[in-house]
């Protein structure tokens, strides 16, 4: 097998072991749908029908704006778009760090705001926690961030969705903006 | 059901100091990488990274941080790596942890995004978005100290590969 590391120095690396030895535990992250976006860009992207066998899901992302920059990219969950939702966020801009809010119940959860770019991807890991339960409101936090070589914006996000209800559909939405060519959006569980 | 994904990939800790790290002959069977690095330095210093044995100005990044009594951001543009941590951050002391994901990294169509969580105890934290303008398929990365420093013995590092349906 070809070696995959190299040290300075002329060093040979020694691999210490499988950090997580697949083949004695159970896996507990798996792929579960993928979106691409393909060359007619798409106003959305939707994850439905969502099993409920996992723990939490996380959502890995690159995602590209056909106008906008600098808008805020949100999401909804089974299709709700009404005031439900609450959002705060830190962020960076290159030059301020400043933190925000929803300012009250709003329709959609927020991921950050200005983390929106027609230049570059930006890139987005969102986790939400709990997901399958009918006990609790939804707790929803992500980092996300991109940079254009000069300009950008990085960040985190944590939203609140109120209903007890199980999740089964996730939604991505840009701020007066669709999703270009090579956005792809993947969804993920974790058992627990 | 979903397929199972999250792979390790290879792990090292460090039997003795060294200035760099690189993996090579990267997979291209992954949509996403993540590495997990856990290291403290000789000398305080800084760590960057760079792929594909590219050091040219194809680097850049935007920084979100705090160090316990502000948060400030900041940018660099046009370099020839991405530095990957709160300045001064690796110490001889308390180790770093910087879980870096590289997104979509064997895209031949688009340009290579990065997000970093940098977690300094010694001094504070980051996030990072980096850009590698390059549309090349990563096949190695190398992670490397400032100042001619050397990772110290122990530093431990992971390649993961998350591979999407």
């Amino acid at each position: 097998m070809t070696p995959l590391l190299e040290m300075s120095g002329g060093l040979s690396a020694k691999a210490f072991g499988m950090f997580f030895p697949s083949d004695k535990f159970s896996p507990s992250f798996e792929s579960i749908a993928t979106v691409t976006v393909g060359a007619g860009g798409a106003s959305s992207i939707s994850f439905t029908s969502i099993p409920q066998t996992y723990k939490h899901l996380q959502i890995r992302a690159i995602y590209e704006a056909s106008a906008t920059t600098g808008g805020t990219p949100r999401f909804t969950l089974n299709n709700d778009t009404t005031n439900q939702y609450r959002y705060h966020y830190l962020v960076g801009d290159g030059a301020t760090a400043s933190a925000g809010d929803s300012g009250g119940a709003v329709g959609s959860g927020g991921l950050g705001s200005g983390i929106q770019s027609t230049a570059q991807f930006a890139a987005l890991i969102l986790d939400i926690l709990d997901y399958a339960s009918t006990n609790k409101a939804k707790t929803i936090r992500n980092l996300a961030g991109f940079d254009a070589n000069g300009s950008g914006m990085v960040g985190l996000g944590s939203s609140l969705w109120t209903p007890s209800t199980a999740i089964t559909r996730v939604d991505f939405t840009l701020q007066s903006a669709n999703f270009n060519q090579y956005s792809s959006f993947a969804l993920f569980g974790l058992k627990g | 059901m979903g397929t199972p994904t999250y792979d390790p990939i290879q792990t090292v800790t460090l039997g003795s100091p060294a200035n760099s790290v690189t993996f090579s002959s990267i997979p291209a069977t992954y949509t996403d990488l993540i590495l997990v690095m856990d290291a403290t330095a000789d000398a305080t210093a800084d760590c960057s990274l760079t792929f594909n044995g590219d050091s040219s100005a194809l680097y850049s990044r935007t920084v979100l941080d705090g160090n316990g009594s502000s948060a400030t951001s900041a940018r660099s543009s046009g370099g020839t790596n991405i530095p990957i941590n709160y300045n001064g951050a690796l110490v001889t002391t308390n180790p770093i942890v910087n879980t870096i994901n590289i997104m979509s990294y064997a895209n031949t169509s688009v340009n290579k995004t990065i997000l970093v969580r940098n977690n300094s105890p010694s001094l504070g934290l980051a996030l990072i978005a980096g850009l590698y303008r390059s549309t090349s398929a990563i096949s190695s990365l190398t992670l490397v100290l400032s100042g001619g420093h050397n990772f110290a013995t122990g530093s431990k590092f992971t390649l993961f590969g998350v591979k999407s349906a």
